[in-house]
């Protein structure tokens, strides 16, 4: 027997959210430590640190996709189901990313030069600063659809994306940095290895990115 | 009358077997949100449905009834074939069971009243003509169904607004929860209590004035609150648990105030929907006893309600704690706070309903407590394909309920006469 009137709730997609983009925070909290192996030059603990990020990676991925399967056209949701979806891609965009920057470095056997490399453990670390951000922010959204989208809950939330903001402006700094140290001594490089270097450098500024634009849907929800 | 007692006695089969089928069915819709919302649990929910139910059915349940047994008929051209008035009250209930039987069987969301409506109207325009159809006073009923929804909506809607003003959009919302949640259980206890009296308690005896009966509902009111404080009181505060969810504490202090509504909705649910099985009921028996005479003016008896009562709460025991387990903790999403506006919402308009008459559905109106939560942007998920079901049942279960009573009533016909 089903009864109609406990079939009109749907599945909240709020945990999932939630509970995806704490996972994206862990997969990508792992390349820390892949980072201080590949400085340390520990072979074997690199291996296991990509192996690692790429198993989160998978994880996030599979809440991803129930996530979406749980999300059909005709529910009524707090937020507009579009923001939703997007929202979800670009948390797992976040898993992605650190998933190509570990893939790349192991595949290509890539040494980071001694001058730029706590510079460089600094900077991963900052970026990571912002997904951990967000995913604080995330945490929020159950606590917003108790408040019905209003009030205080909304200002706490805003404070967070500010930090989110002020985060991934130090990431910014942090990248003009490393560049110029970068400058300083690509010509002593082989110039593919710089090259690639240099799109690491690129790829750890965009996992900032991502996290501030996570934040950035959240504001869009706030305000509708 | 030849066969009096015959019809008598089938008219109260058929209506208690209609009310079993509420109770079985109907009530777990009722309870749904209180049960879902975790403030009660399956066994207490079939406590307070057993309790309120029953008295919803003998308080208020006198209006509705009326309404049912002669509100929709103009009986002026059967003066000299009253029977005709039986067999129709008769096919019109085993039509609306048969009908639900059906339907719950399958599992489609239909609704008693409509089905009750629906087989009246159609034996009335088909059996005896369509002028014997009152369509005016049909119309309203139906403008009902449509009203009764919205304004429940937007009474949720308001009321959820209320409690994010006052209390979960403060600097300390345990405090103000304890502050403001006596004062909404003041507001059920008031409101329920003054409808009911204020359509008069005349037929358990008890004749009030308008200012009695408002004096009577502020004190019912009040002790109602006064009781809920000392409840409250007791909650203490455990800031571990509001680590994961900032407003677990809160919820707790609503949880009161959903199991005070959860009571209203079993009493508004009884007030309304016993007189689907009782009311033609009621009109056989006024009919037979009056020697054939259609009595206009006939007090309802009293021990009709009592049976429909009965019915309901049998139907709840026997089968309804079963549909009421399948909701069980299910509905997660609903928390007291929202569960407490949905329900009261949909209570109030129901017993307003029950107050003047109206036979409405008491889940359409819940649906509609629950939608104007929702789009205050209260409630995670809400599947809008099987509320748009729950709507549109109401379509088929009008005709298919009159043709039901239609080929009922010949049947009836015919072996009686």
């Amino acid at each position: 027997m089903s009864n109609y009137v406990y079939r009109m709730f749907g599945s909240s997609p709020v945990r999932p959210l939630q509970n995806h983009m704490e996972q994206v925070h862990l997969c990508a909290a792992e390349l820390v430590n892949f980072f201080e192996a590949v400085i340390a030059q520990d072979q074997p603990r690199i291996v296991a640190a990509q192996e690692s990020v790429v198993a989160l990676e998978h994880e996030a991925d599979k809440l991803k996709k129930s996530l979406r399967l749980s999300l059909p056209k005709g529910m009524f949701l707090p937020v507009s189901r579009r923001d939703l979806l997007d929202m979800l891609t670009m948390q797992d965009n976040i898993a992605n990313k650190s998933k190509d920057i570990a893939g790349l470095m192991l595949g290509r056997q890539m040494v980071l030069p001694e001058n730029v490399a706590p510079l460089f453990l600094t900077y991963v670390k900052r970026s990571i600063d912002a997904i951990a951000q967000a995913d604080t922010a995330i945490n929020e959204l159950d606590e917003l659809v108790e408040t019905g989208f209003r009030g205080r809950e909304v200002k706490v939330v805003e404070k967070m994306i500010k930090t989110l903001n002020q985060i991934e402006s130090d990431t910014d700094e942090i990248q003009i940095q490393i560049r110029s140290e970068m400058f300083k001594i690509e010509k002593d490089l082989p110039p593919i290895d710089a090259m690639f270097i240099y799109r690491i450098i690129e790829w750890v500024g965009e996992l900032a990115d991502l996290a501030q634009r996570v934040g950035s849907r959240l504001q869009l929800m706030l305000a509708k | 009358m030849e066969y009096a007692s015959v019809f008598i006695i089938l008219a109260c089969l058929f209506g208690f077997f209609m009310a079993w089928g509420i109770g079985a069915n109907d009530v777990a819709n009722a309870m749904g949100t209180s049960v879902g919302s975790g403030a009660v649990t399956i066994k207490h929910a079939i406590i307070i449905a057993a309790i309120f139910e029953f008295s919803g059915a003998l308080l208020a349940g006198g209006e509705v009834t009326q309404t049912i047994r002669k509100g929709m008929i103009d009986t002026s051209s059967l003066t000299t074939t009253p029977e005709l008035l039986v067999f129709g009250m008769l096919a019109a209930l085993l039509a609306a069971a048969v009908w639900l039987l059906v339907a719950s069987y399958y599992g489609w969301p239909v609704s008693t009243t409509h089905s009750i409506v629906g087989a009246i109207v159609g034996f009335a325009a088909v059996g005896i003509g369509m002028e014997a159809v009152m369509w005016g006073k049909v119309g309203t009923i139906a403008m009902s169904w449509v009203i009764s929804p919205l304004t429940a909506g937007a009474i949720a809607y308001a009321l959820f607004m209320s409690v994010q003003k006052l209390i979960i959009d403060t600097p300390d919302p345990f405090a103000s929860a304890k502050r403001y949640v006596p004062f909404y259980i003041f507001l059920v206890g008031f409101i329920i209590s003054l409808v009911t009296m204020f359509k008069g308690l005349k037929h358990v005896g008890l004749d009030l004035s308008t200012t009695q009966a408002y004096l009577f509902s502020v004190l019912i009111g009040t002790g109602m609150a006064f009781i809920s404080k000392i409840f409250i009181n007791r909650i203490k505060h455990e800031p571990s648990e509001d680590k994961d969810f900032h407003y677990t504490n809160v919820e707790k202090v609503f949880a009161v105030l959903m199991i005070v509504t959860a009571c209203a909705m079993a009493f508004a649910h009884g007030s309304n929907d016993v007189a689907n099985a009782v009311g033609p009921i009621a009109a056989v028996v006024g009919i037979v006893e009056s020697g054939g005479e259609i009595a206009a003016k006939s007090a309802l008896p009293i021990w009709i309600l009592f049976l429909g009562g009965v019915g309901i709460v049998i139907g709840l025991v026997t089968y309804g704690h079963r549909v009421i387990a399948t909701i069980g903790s299910n509905i997660t999403e609903l928390t007291p706070s929202r569960g407490f506006a949905a329900t009261l919402a949909a209570a109030t308009t129901v017993v307003v309903a029950s107050g003047t008459g109206m036979p409405i559905s008491t889940t359409h109106t819940l649906v509609g407590g629950v939608l104007g939560v929702g789009l205050a942007r209260g409630i995670g998920a809400l599947n809008m394909r099987i509320i748009r079901t729950i709507f549109m049942s109401w379509v088929i279960t009008l005709p298919a309920g009159a043709g039901l009573a239609i080929i009922f009533f010949f049947i009836l016909k015919g072996v009686f006469t």
